[in-house]
């Protein structure tokens, strides 16, 4: 009987915590409650599975428990039943992998009008790059990284010279204009995951990845890495702020390109070859 | 549709092959220790599995110590704490569950289902368990060594397994686990094929393959499974450990660690996932086949009614075991691989619901109408239900590629695999070893232990990763040393987790009964007599318990399905495979 209690209890408890349990995603600040949209109907789909195939054998146990003198029926196959079972089954995945697909195209088609924004990540730091007043970002590679860039941008690429670079500062997205996230690392695996925008992805050495969003609030995000990145994984934390366009402006203009980080450091070199001068 | 309960009436025909002379041992230690007797080394296997099994079950301890209570244990550091879930993981995974389902149940119930006297390479078999022991030495050896185990996480991707800032990564920890691998995977090799020949050619007379239990169906299905999915993991273990150690570049790009020009370039990090998944998601069948054989076994047994539908069952299992070699992208929705694979690996994803509910229905559906005995071993089934339900229906979340998105890389897929491939197995074979326990010692184990055992482990498991999938949900990731202030994370989300903890160390502190018991109940268990559940299939049915070398005086004859419980007209409620005669065939053409 105890096996009976628990059965219920189990299912009903589970019902109730899924309601009555403070804990729940964080509200959503960007385009894919679509997203948000698909989960409640898979939670809808799967509780009610799981709630009657528990409910089933607590009946079955309260009911067809041993009692002296009890024989079970012999039944090995009913076709029909299983027919109705299987096919049933196949419409409920269905209807979650419908919806599924027809959101995952959307996530996958970036639109024509996003900015592109370069988010790098490193052991444990996130940098990023924004493309500057030609709207492109210029070339980049790993092999050409050094202290004074540390992003790897080609100074031969024009495109390169005017993108707007940011290490290990916060990012700054404007509300309600799409933005084509451009991924890129340039030592392991890490994940740039913001968990209101609900979208994430994966950064590879070696190639540059991707997904989109429209920011649709304004306000500050945290930006954690969702992929083990060695130990200082749960301190590679960044911040994004998503700006009305007024906002965004102004935090723009007080940002430095990359030949203006370039001058700067080249000033340094000289400044700090002459200070070595005198001592040699 | 041919009968395929009962034999046709026709004679069954003389033995294609004589009865083969056996090794028999000379001395004790050629008995015992080197032993080529399936079911010592058997017993071999699973008891290395259940000790380095208390390992992992340790190390879960200190990980969800650092995470109930993070900074409270100082030993605890951040290279340890990785260390600890990287161990955890990879044991629990390989070292124990494909170790003791396959290398425990399979060498003692295969050969003793199927009506044979052992293995058929059985010097094999033995050289197969050395194998295995060999490499779970070198992963102990890993925690002896120099800057100590790897923390690569479990999945060991590179880059990151292979540099510095991971433990492990240019010392000992890497090259010790991925050599461990390498012996493990040709230890397998060498049972594996014993398991699928002796499947194929041992099986006695009168035992068709529609005639088999539905365990060995489960563990050969998974046994070739394994055999075509761990040359993956092979073949990337090698690949890395090159990389590593000779300096080539497989898995490594072009890479500046901590400022620092590496001398590595044109490797792909993606192609290490495409290879470790192709292993991967089949391992979880592997581990979850021969569960299912042996839960629809335990249900059926302690039901005392035949298994619902078993050819459903079997083709389900086949059908299950084709569909998880072209899933494993699943595990790689946000990993940077074209996202339009996801469209694929979304379909075929859910597609393998459908049979895999089936299986579901059919243990229900067991139950239903039946005259349900509550053992030990049919409430571990029935735990397993629930918990095997409950993590699979979480995979449908996971497995539609735009619902991962946002669930995958947090405690939601932390607390969905360990229900689904933790808890759910494990359940299965606590039920399997209270089950066939007294077959091995001739004992039963403890009722009043084993009540303990069940009711705290299962409710305690469930407690403990049913709200861990809403710390996902809140979006806490996974492999976090500690969350630190993070605005999103709502100070109860720190209560919880310090809840799971203290459910972790009570759920642990209950395996130790389940182990005392274990040694306790060889010499104080209740006498079982041959065949105490009153069993049908033939390991019940060997002359002594336990069951000598050779298991059988003359062969047994199979003369009916695994599965006559409670026929009408019969006396008994249950008539063995190897009894003749028509006495209690249901009415022809009754399915």
């Amino acid at each position: 009987m105890a096996v009976v209690v628990i059965l219920v209890l189990l299912a009903v408890g589970s019902v109730l915590f899924h309601l009555l349990s403070p804990w729940w995603w964080t509200p959503i600040a960007s385009n894919w409650n679509y997203i948000d949209n698909t989960l409640i109907i898979t939670f809808w789909i799967t509780g009610v599975v799981f709630v009657a195939v528990v409910l089933f054998m607590a009946y079955c146990v309260l009911r067809f428990r041993h009692r002296p003198g009890n024989r079970a029926a012999y039944e090995p196959e009913n076709r029909k039943l299983e027919g109705w079972l299987a096919g049933g089954t196949t419409l409920g995945v269905a209807a979650m992998l419908t919806p599924g697909l027809f959101v995952w195209h959307q996530f996958v088609t970036v639109p024509d009008g996003a900015t592109e924004v370069e988010v790098v990540g490193q052991q444990w730091l996130w940098s990023f790059r924004l493309p500057g007043a030609d709207g492109k970002l210029g070339t980049s590679e790993t092999r050409d990284i050094t202290p004074e860039n540390s992003l790897g941008l080609n100074r031969n690429d024009a495109a390169a010279l005017d993108d707007y670079v940011i290490e290990g500062g916060e990012l700054h997205l404007e509300v309600g204009k799409p933005v084509k996230m451009l991924l890129r690392s340039v030592d392991v695996l890490h994940d740039f995951y913001v968990p209101e925008f609900r979208a994430k992805m994966d950064m590879v050495p070696g190639m540059v990845t991707y997904f989109w969003l429209t920011p649709t609030r304004t306000g500050t995000f945290e930006v954690l890495c969702a992929e083990l990145c060695g130990v200082g994984h749960p301190q590679m934390r960044g911040t994004v702020v998503v700006d009305s366009a007024a906002d965004y402006q102004a935090w723009l203009s007080q940002q430095q390109t990359f030949s203006q980080l370039q001058a700067k450091a080249g000033t340094k070199e000289t400044a700090q070859a002459g200070n070595a001068a005198p001592a040699q | 549709m041919v009968d395929i309960r009962h034999s046709t009436g026709e004679p069954i025909g003389a033995a294609e092959v004589e009865d083969v002379e056996l090794y028999h041992p000379h001395s004790w230690w050629t008995r015992y220790v080197f032993s080529q007797d399936a079911k010592i080394i058997a017993v071999q296997y699973a008891s290395t599995a259940i000790a380095i099994g208390m390992v992992a079950l340790v190390l879960s301890w200190l990980m969800r110590l650092q995470l109930g209570f993070p900074g409270a244990f100082a030993f605890i550091d951040a290279e340890r704490y990785y260390q600890f879930i990287t161990m955890h993981g990879m044991i629990m995974v390989i070292y124990l569950l494909t170790a003791l389902f396959l290398g425990g149940f399979g060498n003692y119930l295969i050969p003793l289902m199927l009506g044979a006297r052992d293995m058929v390479f059985p010097y094999a078999n033995m050289l197969s368990y050395w194998l295995y022991l060999l490499a779970v030495l070198v992963l102990v050896a890993s925690f002896f060594a120099p800057g100590g185990p790897t923390g690569a996480g479990w999945t060991l991707y590179p880059p990151q397994a292979v540099l510095s800032g991971t433990p492990g990564g240019k010392d000992w920890g890497i090259i010790l686990m991925l050599s461990s691998l390498i012996l493990f995977i040709i230890g397998f090799t060498m049972g594996g094929l014993n398991y699928v020949v002796t499947v194929l050619q041992g099986r006695t007379r009168g035992m068709t393959l529609m005639r088999m239990p539905l365990t060995v169906w489960g563990i050969f299905t998974a046994t070739v499974m394994a055999l075509l999915a761990f040359p993956a993991l092979f073949v990337a273990c090698v690949m890395m450990l090159f990389d590593r150690v000779l300096g080539t570049s497989f898995f490594m790009p072009a890479i500046v660690e901590m400022g620092e020009q590496l001398q590595h370039g044109g490797g792909s990090p993606i192609l290490f996932q495409h290879l470790f998944w192709f292993f991967g998601h089949p391992e979880v069948y592997i581990v979850a086949l021969p569960a299912f054989g042996i839960v629809s076994d335990l249900i059926s047994t302690h039901a005392r009614k035949n298994i619902f539908g078993y050819r459903m069952m079997v083709w389900a299992i086949v059908i299950i075991g084709a569909l998880s070699f072209i899933v494993w992208a699943h595990h790689m929705y946000v990993s940077g691989m074209n996202p339009y694979f996801g469209f694929f690996f979304a379909t075929t994803t859910l597609i393998i619901a459908v049979p895999t509910a089936i299986k579901v229905y059919n243990w229900v559906l067991t139950l239903w109408r039946g005259d349900i005995h509550l053992t030990l071993p049919m409430l571990f089934a029935l735990a397993f239900i629930v918990t095997f339900v409950n993590g699979g229906l979480t995979g449908l979340f996971l497995g539609n590629v735009v619902v991962d998105v946002p669930l995958s890389d947090t405690m939601f897929v932390v607390a969905h695999f360990h229900m689904v491939m933790g808890v759910a197995p494990i359940l299965v074979i606590f039920g399997a070893i209270y089950h066939w326990y007294p077959k091995i010692t001739g004992r039963m184990l403890n009722e009043v232990m084993g009540q303990i055992h069940f009711w705290v482990t299962f409710v305690g498991a469930y407690l403990i990763f049913f709200p861990m999938h809403y710390l996902g949900l809140i979006g806490m990731p996974r492999r976090y040393y500690e969350m630190g202030e993070t605005a999103f994370v709502p100070a109860s989300a720190h209560t919880l987790n310090e809840f799971i903890t203290i459910m972790a160390l009570v759920v642990g502190a209950a395996q130790l009964l389940f182990l005392f018991n274990l040694i306790w109940s060889i010499r104080h268990g209740r006498e079982a007599g041959g065949n105490p559940w009153r069993a049908t299939t033939l390991e019940w049915q060997t002359p002594e318990t336990p069951p000598r070398h050779g298991n059988w005086k003359e062969l047994p004859v199979v003369y009916r399905w695994p599965y006559d419980y409670s026929v009408p007209g019969a006396a008994e409620d249950f008539i063995p495979q190897n009894q003749p005669g028509s006495a209690g065939h249901a009415p022809e053409g009754a399915s």
